[in-house]
């Protein structure tokens, strides 16, 4: 099973300007990794599947604000 | 030929008036990697590829309207009542200037759309490959706007947009599978 998010530490110098945000995070969603879709993957319902924008659960990737409070939202 | 149906691909909601959130937004109606780029980028690649995957082009460049149509609907949401001192405290006076509260196909910065930033290179692989990179671009767009974003019902809307950008990555990777499938091979199941 893969993560849909991978982190690095870029260099933090003692002159940076900013307050240096000591690690980076990027998102790497699922269709980096399953290929061709297999058979018979797990799906929402129907009415799940409108709301989440797609019917398959394996490419179900949700993307929330850092500093947003997270509200409602399908259960993972 | 198309069928309209008089509704929205997801509904939009927006529960703040704010004006500065339709000047980011404004990135994925006439930008570079937005929705109208996006469509017409397909609906033009669909001619000059092999007949397996025009269907997908067609029903993806298809799609990507019914999300320019959102897109519209959450700027016009945002601006409809903000008066030109609104405006112009959002950074859109100089929007203001030129379109009073009307849209427009120019990216956040006020840079207009223009068609060189599509492609079409009549070479299958090559142009399947840019739409894959378009639909990450579209992604990670929509990813920093939600993070400009605090208007949890807009950030619904725009969640559902990107989710959207993943699965369309996906279906033109499997379209580069098939296309690049060694032809008469003997398949095992």
């Amino acid at each position: 099973m893969f993560t849909h998010y991978k982190s690095y530490c870029p260099v933090v110098s003692p002159f940076d300007p900013c307050k240096p945000i000591p690690e980076k995070v990027y998102s790497t969603p699922p269709n980096l990794y399953i290929g061709f879709q297999p058979p018979n993957l797990p799906q929402f319902t129907p009415l799940e599947a409108l709301k989440a924008g797609t019917l398959w659960k394996p490419f179900y990737d949700p993307y929330f604000n850092p500093f947003e409070k997270a509200k409602g939202g399908l259960p993972r | 030929m198309w069928i309209y149906e008089k509704k929205l691909q997801y509904p939009v909601r927006v529960s703040t008036c704010n004006p500065t959130l339709a000047k980011y937004l404004i990135e994925q109606y006439g930008g570079a990697d937005g929705e109208l780029s996006a469509a017409l980028r397909y609906l033009n690649q669909r001619y000059s590829i092999p007949d397996k995957v025009i269907g997908l082009l067609t029903d993806i460049g298809t799609e990507e309207f019914a999300h320019l149509e959102m897109i519209a609907t959450m700027i016009y949401k945002l601006t409809k009542d903000a008066t030109p001192e609104m405006m112009k405290a959002a950074g859109l006076g100089d929007h203001y200037s030129n379109h009073d509260n009307a849209l427009f196909y120019h990216n956040a910065a006020g840079v207009p759309w223009t068609a060189s930033y599509i492609q079409a290179k009549g070479d299958p692989i090559a142009d399947l490959y840019e739409d894959i990179a378009a639909e990450e671009k579209a992604r990670a767009t929509y990813q920093w706007i939600i993070n400009l974003s605090d208007d949890p019902d807009l950030n619904d809307g725009l969640r559902f947009l990107r989710e959207r950008e993943i699965v369309h990555s996906q279906r033109f990777r499997e379209a580069v599978e098939i296309l690049k499938d060694e032809q008469g091979k003997k398949k095992f199941f």
